[in-house]
């Protein structure tokens, strides 16, 4: 059965091929369904080979063809399939199918529904060469691939301007992350002469290649900054929520449970080689740190519900890479998997709200809305008291394996992470009670409006409700459990850094203060949305609502700079200096070629005078230089 | 036998095509498939006994023999030489233009030149080919071109033409120091190069690489280039890029590397730093550019700089990257300027700025055009990302001390050249439709099928890429 896993991605390709190529004749419910079927295969293959890898069966590579092969490269196109990329496949393909059959029904009335769908299958198709690849290359196709999509799917509607400019935002600085991540893989290849996991995690662990420590720091940290890029860390974050333009499934889908993730892949990937660089992992772990809390203050002032989602989407990623600087790596996919539920959760359920709202995504003018809607309220609360990290829901286990880890480190990071946390269980009840309680904010013709989403759109809501509630189970803590199941599963495949014990009672006591914290957070939450007024914000909120002002930094520091210096070049050096340098030689050749015309003046006897100088001349030098 | 056909035939039907007046378009239409199918055959075949080189005496008193040969490199130019040739007749048919037989006779006058170019193994031939190859071009720029062609063709020739002469000056030189028979063979230009002594080595050395940097162009030899894409009728510009840069690029690495190696390897680091910072250097203009056909030709310099630094990194993969990026190189241009071409005739200007909409009016265009763009900033899986990784990895490899500089700088393309090129792919496609033309003509047929040809090779050495790696490497 695993020898067929190069399958699961062939049927996304096909969906693409069918409704990419037929994008004129296709009628729109076929595409959606299509596109939703071939989903469906993939993911009742991956469940079968997820069982099969749970039940032992050894890690296996299924080459298919020698992709690049020049000397002593030999790059194949080939698959591994193992505990962690069959983990991902699981939730890449059962997400991705989910979200597929919501968008049936989301998107029916657009007129671009059929090309929406083949970018959808496109992009589940780069994501799964991204987990299946068995070298770096192949990763490095699907990483591009999924950017190419997420690219396409961004500036979706591409009549509007802004949202074309976040699309090419967003690629542009995923690119600026794919060069570390490709200086990262000429580093390997430079030493290693090989891009496949098992060949140069063999040599690693074997020693056959000796190295300085510094070479795996600089490797680790190239692809870190690859990961920065895709995973929207500190300082390449900006683009995620700019990314919200695309339609709110695919926020779902790519901005929050599957492509941003690649980054945890990687690192979880290649965690032989992280080990080897402790530093690596103390840099990892402050990025994180700090982009987890940065993103979190900025969640807590801003009124668009997909942008409070997005902010979140990123501090929790920061959370995932701040369990991988612990060296816990199979805790930050553990918070892959939970996160990836909850938070697709989240951004389905927003969608509905926003389906309902008629397009209105400022949750100012929102409010009540879980009388109209109820499945979409209750869902949406499971999502946030998961994310807020109330046990028994599934984030509360893969967040207290964090902020375990971080104790376990330093209890400074521990503090800063928690206080990242509480922010997350602040801001999420203020969405959720500012959207679902209270008095509804909008228009009348909006309330009238207001409704429940179809059946295509809350049965995903459900389903994932249901998983952010039981997910958690996989990973008990040390205390409930002697089993953790998730670590024992991927050990084949991940090594963490270092193990953590922790006292029995120590962790308890962890436990207890962070879920005592977030039900104050919660309190607090509801009393201050209880009668929300909406005063324009001053001091450190309206910094907070502009983002830290980062954009316009860099806008002022990068991108300014950068276009005035480019002008510069364009004006003055190219056309003045190089091409004026040019041009004023063929100016010059012309004005001497006018002057010496006029020697040929057709007189003999200047001709002759000439003449005959040139011979003294000649004659003269030949006197004085008799060797000449 | 077949490799004079690959002259031939282009050269006769050229000479057809002069005298056909109006049927000139389809009779060198036909004359390019059949040197499509040639060029095909010499690629299939070539390492075998069907491709043998063929030599005749010429001028046997200065030592210059008619004798052609091609080995894998060699076919592989010839092929996209052969591809890239219907494609330029394909676009525009529905164009008029003044006096056709001339234009479609010049045309293939120079196929002819482009073919004796890359199957010369005698440098007076050589030389020979690389004039025949660029005189029609100058008559097809300034007779056919825009508003400037005049000045922008007298710039252009002088450039060439001063490069030309520093290259034939080299050779004679090069071919004086055997005294033998075919003094001007590849075998003895290449036993003369590696005996000279090393002042004369590197005076020599300087000739030749200007000549083939002004073609190429690497900074700062590139002026013309820009200029003279914007004014050439876009078909000329396609053989201008795709096929004309090559040539240095061929030059490079046939006649100029391998002959003098030593002093190759002595300025390597210069000419790679020269090479990387036009990269930055034309990425950065090229991201100022308004002119739709400007910002192709600037980053086209960025394209060709990274394969220069590359040739002179003296790595074998990145030899080997740098022969399959030069094919496709060649096709991607190529699929750039088809799509350059058909926004241009649509909207009546080169500014992008005065374009938008595209993906609402003509989707299939912009499906195109997006596609392109992609292989153009070497995403993979098409073909555009095999040879630059090639090239980036060969480099990284170079025994240079600053090995890894090089390569950090030269990757700074991959940014820039996303952020040019979508944003040019943003004006021209997205948004509203700027241009006040209501109606944006959908592809035609002839059209449709130039494109679909470039797709096909873009996407298909984009996944497999292997046929190509292989071709290139035949002896």
């Amino acid at each position: 059965m695993i020898q067929l896993a190069y399958l699961i991605p062939l049927f996304p390709l096909i969906g693409f091929l069918i409704n990419g190529l037929g994008w004129k004749s296709m009628p729109k419910q076929a595409a959606g369904f299509l596109a939703s079927l071939m989903m469906l295969v993939s993911f009742g293959l991956s469940l079968a080979i997820f069982f099969e890898v749970k039940a032992g069966a050894a890690d296996t590579i299924i080459p298919l063809f020698d992709f690049i092969h020049s000397g002593k490269l030999l790059i194949p196109f080939a698959f591994k399939i193992d505990a962690l990329s069959s983990l991902f496949l699981l939730i890449i393909t059962g997400v991705g199918f989910l979200i597929h059959v919501y968008s049936t029904s989301y998107m029916h009335e657009d007129e671009g529904v059929v090309k929406y769908f083949a970018y959808l299958n496109l992009f589940v198709f780069s994501m799964l060469l991204l987990v299946m690849g068995s070298n770096y290359l192949i990763m490095f196709i699907g990483w591009e691939g999924v950017g190419l999509c997420s690219y396409l799917l961004i500036g979706f509607w591409f009549k509007n301007r802004d949202y074309t400019n976040a699309a090419k935002k967003a690629f542009v600085m995923n690119r600026i992350g794919d060069l570390g991540f490709l200086v990262g893989m000429m580093l390997v290849l430079y030493n290693f002469s090989t891009l496949n996991y098992n060949e140069l995690f063999a040599q690693i662990n074997t020693n056959q290649t000796v190295l300085s420590g510094s070479t795996y720091t600089w490797v680790a940290i190239c692809f870190f900054i690859g990961a920065m890029g895709k995973s929207a860390q500190l300082p390449l974050y900006t683009w995620l929520p700019d990314a919200m333009a695309g339609p709110t499934p695919v926020s779902a889908l790519i901005h929050a449970a599957t492509m941003v993730t690649a980054g945890i892949y990687m690192i979880a990937r290649s965690s032989v080689i992280y080990n080897q660089s402790e530093f690596a992992l103390h840099f990892i772990a402050i990025v994180g740190l700090l982009t987890a809390i940065l993103a979190a203050t900025i969640a807590i002032k801003q009124y668009d519900i997909k942008k409070v989602l997005a902010y979140s989407t990123v501090s929790q990623l920061g959370f995932m890479f701040l369990a991988i600087g612990c060296g816990a790596y199979t805790t930050a996919v553990f918070h892959v998997m939970t996160h990836a539920f909850f938070k697709a959760l989240l951004f389905l359920g927003s969608g509905s709200v926003i389906h309902a709202m008629g397009g209105e995504q400022d949750i100012r003018s929102m409010g009540g809305l879980g009388k109209k809607m109820r499945i979409t309220q209750i869902t949406f609360l499971i999502g946030c008291v998961a994310i807020a990290g109330i046990p028994p829901f599934a984030g509360f286990f893969s967040k207290d394996e964090i902020l375990a880890s971080a104790f376990a480190h330093s209890p400074i990071l521990y503090v800063a992470a928690l206080g990242a946390a509480l922010m997350t269980a602040f801001y999420m009840f203020r969405l959720y009670f500012l959207t679902f309680s209270g008095k509804f904010r909008g228009t009348h013709e909006q309330e009238h409006h207001l409704h429940e989403s179809p059946a295509a759109m809350t049965f995903p809501l459900i389903v994932l409700a249901i998983l952010a509630t039981v997910s958690g189970f996989v990973g008990l803590p040390e205390v409930f459990s002697e089993h953790h199941s998730l670590n024992e599963f991927l050990h084949t495949a991940v090594t963490n850094f270092g193990a953590h014990h922790m006292e029995h009672n120590t962790e308890l006591m962890l436990m207890g203060l962070s879920v005592g914290l977030v039900s104050v957070m919660i309190g607090l939450a509801y009393a201050r949305t209880k009668s929300p007024n909406f005063v324009a914000n001053t001091g450190l909120a309206k910094v907070l609502e502009n983002k830290w002002y980062v954009d316009e930094f860099y806008d002022a520091v990068v991108v300014n700079p950068l276009v005035q210096f480019s002008g510069f070049l364009d004006r003055i050096i190219e056309r003045k200096g190089i091409d004026g340098g040019v041009n004023g030689v063929g100016k010059m050749v012309r004005w001497a070629a006018d002057r010496m015309r006029l020697l040929q003046n057709g007189q003999v006897g200047a001709y002759l005078f000439t003449m005959v100088i040139g011979i003294v001349l000649i004659f003269v030098l030949g006197l004085f230089f008799v060797n000449f | 036998m077949v490799l004079v056909l690959l002259l031939v035939i282009p050269f006769l039907v050229g000479i057809v095509s002069f005298l056909a007046k109006d049927a000139a378009k389809n009779v060198a239409l036909f004359g390019s498939l059949i040197s499509l199918a040639l060029s095909i055959y010499v690629a299939a075949y070539c390492g075998t006994e069907q491709i043998a080189p063929v030599s005749y005496a010429w001028m046997p008193a200065i030592g210059a023999q008619f004798s052609l040969a091609a080995d894998g490199m060699a076919a592989m130019l010839c092929l996209l030489t052969g591809v890239i040739f219907p494609v330029v007749l394909l676009i525009n048919r529905h164009k008029e233009i003044p006096n056709p037989a001339a234009y479609y006779g010049l045309i293939l006058l120079s196929q002819a030149g482009l073919m004796g170019v890359f199957l010369a193994s005698d440098a007076l031939l050589f030389y020979f080919f690389w004039e025949l190859a660029l005189i029609p071009v100058y008559f097809l720029c300034s007779t056919w071109g825009g508003e400037r062609r005049i000045p922008v063709t007298f710039k252009f020739f002088v450039y060439t033409f001063v490069g030309s002469l520093m290259m034939l000056s080299a050779l004679i030189y090069l071919s004086l120091q055997t005294n033998g028979v075919n003094a001007m063979s590849l075998e003895n230009i290449m036993a003369a190069g590696k005996s000279l002594p090393a002042m004369q080595q590197h005076f020599i050395f300087w000739l030749l690489f200007v000549a083939f940097a002004i073609k190429m162009p690497i900074f700062p030899f590139h002026t013309w280039q820009p200029d003279a894409y914007e004014q050439a009728p876009t078909q000329i510009t396609i053989i201008l890029s795709a096929l004309m840069v090559k040539m240095g690029v061929y030059a490079v690495m046939r006649w100029l590397i391998p002959v003098m190696p030593q002093a190759a390897q002595y300025w390597s680091e210069l000419i790679m730093t020269l090479s990387i910072m036009g990269i930055v250097y034309a990425s950065l203009i090229a991201m100022v550019q308004s002119n739709i056909k400007r910002l192709v030709a600037y980053s086209s310099i960025a394209h060709m700089g990274l394969m220069c630094a590359a040739a002179f990194s003296g790595t074998e993969l990145s030899n080997h990257g740098l022969m399959v990026q030069m094919f496709n190189h060649g096709i991607n241009i190529t699929a750039m300027w088809v799509i350059v071409n058909m926004v241009e005739n649509r909207y009546g200007t080169q500014d992008f700025k005065k374009m938008g909409g595209l993906a609402s009016t003509a989707p299939g265009i912009a499906i195109a055009l997006v596609i392109i763009s992609f292989a153009n900033i070497a995403l993979p899986l098409t073909n555009g990302f095999i040879g630059e990784f090639m090239l980036f990895t060969g480099i990284f490899q170079s025994a240079s001390q600053y090995h890894i500089v090089f390569m950090a700088v030269a990757a700074l393309g991959i940014i820039l050249g996303a952020v040019y090129t979508l944003s040019m792919v943003q004006k021209v496609a997205y948004g509203e439709n700027n241009s006040g033309i209501a109606t944006v003509a959908k592809m035609n047929a002839a059209e449709l099928v130039a494109i679909i040809v470039l797709l096909a090779f873009i996407i298909g050495l984009g996944v497999f890429p292997q046929p190509l790696l292989d071709l290139v490497l035949v002896k």
